[in-house]
């Protein structure tokens, strides 16, 4: 939010740097002194949650990167070599693998934190987007770490998802081949596969630090949201970030590695599959090929669908969908609390996508199958019918009048009912 | 051992739940493999020292002649939170087998006793020799069997003790047995795991189930050797992130005390 600059640089050398590049400037005013509503709840914290995942991730990531060994013969052995024989080897191996599910999990929130909000309504659009490009990155990334193990759920991971893009074939044929091998850099996946993911997975976690920094610059923007939906109207209404939330997103922050915690230390491997501790092997299918638990609804949207390329657009549309959020909710209220009907087709697609991430486990047949279709269905009709369509005809219940109001609660209205009878 | 069982009270009073520690996989066509109860299972639980040294026992006598276990080092046998065999005792095993080394100065390959630090001779030099000795067959490598296979060594052990006569209806390829854990009950693997195949010394009955039982926890040590020090750091890491939060709750609501004061003197 733009606010006035408070900043007084305290000595010589601070005054000096400030004229030059006003960078402590920028973080006393960005991060001390930042006007955040004074009404946010917990499910606000996630930003913060995840900015420390993502350092913790690259962190991890990066000192892994020294002890493994991207070739297919070598990959499965230096992983192991981390595991058992690299100082502390198993925290840092089990806390990013771990984390990249505890990354997910606090991404997921925080998207369904902005659906309920409306976060992603004027003049908040961009920075919505922002964080959906997020996203997309973060899938890609995971996608292409989950490979480096080269276990054989690694190796058929990548097969599967690479042969998709063979799908094309339908459209200009051999664009779809061409395209797969030359991904694969070969005519089947392999060691020049493992490598240029081991780059693109070391390469990506920086251009998402770079794009988070986007995503914060477009919320400091227009400001927080906030639980109400309504703007800020004075400064009595905020407080400054520091310490009011610096304190709270640190306490939920300790909270949600409690929950890291329980994971990393006491079931690390309950997220994952067993059969990735078993070496790639190319002339072995693994009888169910499965996904991490976080890909798993988009896994069951595209086994959906019956045909390959449809199937594949429907994949890709459910991310992409989300970009157009902003324009196809048509209602002007911001947070679902107002919104008495839009509510249960809300809490109908939070439901959707559980539905979906369970039947994604299973195998694409008889009953799992049918509902795997009614859930895809409803999934793209949220978007596309449900907030287009409810927006128009919905009446909101009445919004409190200021941020003050909506923290007083009720606490006014038998005044103002009185009022009301005395007239 | 009181202690172990109070810290498994806390853990699962902490915690809510007792975590299996091995990877759960959703195999639908996988038999159902019953649970066990294993001193390492519990969030705080640890290895039993001697159990691990019976179960090397096992593997060495049994199923070593047929399986590998390339991951791991003779050295392994010593560090803490495994068997503990003693330095000497860890000479003495590695001794014992004979490895390939070299090549010498003429440009030979030798044979010489094993040592600490070598990895545990393989039974056949190559999967080729391995399938060529067993019907076709390939014994598996066993060093991260038990995170492998859903259900781990629950997995194991039903494994191991699951040999049965063949359902009358059943065609078995020659050569196969039936096992009523193995997925789709036909196994290349025999029964050699008997009552009294491995000489116990330490006054343990030498059962099959004690022989399934003590291999299955050894092998759950091969695959997760750090597991009791991952169960120790996080029990610190826990109670340090638990006070913490606590502090930080207080620190918190001090802080945003006098906004909430500021609140209710304008309601009222």
């Amino acid at each position: 939010m733009a606010h006035p600059s408070t900043y007084q640089p305290r000595s010589g050398a601070e005054k000096w740097l400030d004229e030059r590049l006003p960078v402590a400037r920028l973080m006393h005013d960005q991060f001390m002194t930042f006007p955040t509503p004074r009404n946010l709840n917990y499910w606000w914290t996630f930003g913060g949650i995840l900015t420390f995942i993502l350092v913790a991730q690259i962190v991890t990531g990066v000192v892994l990167a020294m002890h493994y060994i991207p070739a297919e013969d070598r990959a499965f052995d230096s992983i192991e070599h981390i595991m058992r024989d690299v100082n502390w080897g198993w925290l840092l191996r089990y806390s990013h693998a771990v984390g990249a599910s505890m990354f997910f999990l606090a991404a997921y929130i925080h998207t369904f934190r902005g659906l309920y909000y409306g976060s992603y309504k004027a003049p908040r659009e961009v920075l919505w987007i922002l964080g959906v490009l997020i996203l997309l990155l973060m899938i890609a990334t995971a996608f292409m770490g989950y490979s480096l193990p080269w276990g054989q759920m690694s190796f058929w991971a990548v097969t599967v998802i690479t042969n998709l893009f063979s799908s094309l074939d339908a459209i200009v044929p051999g664009l779809g081949t061409t395209l797969v091998q030359w991904i694969w850099g070969g005519f089947a996946v392999g060691g020049p596969t493992l490598n240029r993911l081991y780059s693109l997975h070391y390469l990506f976690p920086f251009i998402i630090a770079g794009v988070v920094v986007l995503h914060i610059w477009a919320l400091h923007v227009p400001g927080n949201n906030n639980p109400a939906g309504i703007e800020v109207k004075s400064p009595k209404e905020t407080v400054p970030f520091h310490p009011y939330y610096s304190i709270k997103d640190g306490f939920a922050l300790l909270m949600f590695l409690l929950l890291f915690g329980v994971f990393l230390f006491f079931a690390p491997n309950l997220l994952g599959h067993a059969d990735n501790y078993i070496p790639a092997n190319p002339l072995q299918t693994p009888p169910h090929i499965v996904p991490e638990w976080y890909f798993l609804p988009f896994y069951a949207i595209l086994r959906a669908v019956p045909d390959k390329l449809l199937g594949v657009i429907a994949l890709v549309s459910s991310i992409v969908v989300l970009f157009f959020v902003p324009w196809l909710d048509t209602s002007k209220v911001r947070s679902t609390s107002y919104r008495p009907v839009y509510r249960w087709f809300f809490w109908a697609f939070v439901v959707t996508c559980i539905a979906l991430g369970y039947l994604g486990s299973q195998a694409p047949e008889g009953w799992y199958l049918f509902f795997g279709r009614v859930f895809t269905i409803y999934y793209f009709a949220f978007f596309l019918v449900v907030m287009p369509v409810v927006g128009k005809f919905e009446r909101p219940r009445r919004l409190p009048g200021s941020i003050t109001e909506a923290v007083l609660g009720h606490a006014e209205q038998p005044r103002s009912r009185k009022r009301e009878a005395v007239a | 051992m009181t202690r172990h069982v109070f810290l498994n009270l806390l853990g699962t009073f902490l915690l809510g739940f007792a975590a299996p520690d091995h990877a759960v996989g959703q195999d639908g066509h996988a038999p159902e493999i019953a649970r066990q109860s294993w001193s390492f299972a519990p969030p705080f639980g640890t290895f039993d020292n001697a159990q691990l040294q019976r179960g090397y026992q096992v593997y060495r006598d049994v199923c070593g002649q047929c399986h590998s276990m390339r991951l791991l080092s003779y050295r392994n046998l010593g560090e803490p939170g495994g068997p503990e065999f003693s330095a000497k005792a860890v000479e003495a095993l590695a001794a014992k087998s004979q490895i390939t080394d070299g090549p010498d100065d003429k440009g030979q390959m030798f044979q010489r006793p094993g040592r600490p630090s070598d990895r545990f001779r393989s039974p056949y030099a190559n999967e080729q020799a391995a399938r060529s000795a067993n019907k076709g067959a390939l014994p598996p490598d066993l060093s991260v069997m038990a995170k492998a296979r859903a259900g781990g060594p629950d997995y194991i052990y039903a494994l191991l003790t699951g040999y049965r006569d063949a359902p009358p209806d059943m065609n078995l390829a020659p050569g196969m047995y039936y096992n009523e854990a193995f997925p789709g009950h036909q196994i290349a693997m025999p029964p050699l795991l008997q009552d009294g195949a491995v000489a116990y010394t330490d006054g343990t009955e030498k059962t099959l189930d004690n022989y399934a039982r003590d291999v299955s926890a050894f092998l759950m040590w091969a695959a997760e050797p750090k597991l009791e020090e991952r169960h120790k750091v996080g029990m610190r890491v826990m109670i340090f992130l638990l006070v913490f939060a606590v502090i930080m709750y207080l620190a918190k609501r001090t802080v945003w005390a006098p906004l909430h004061k500021h609140r209710d003197t304008q309601s009222s």
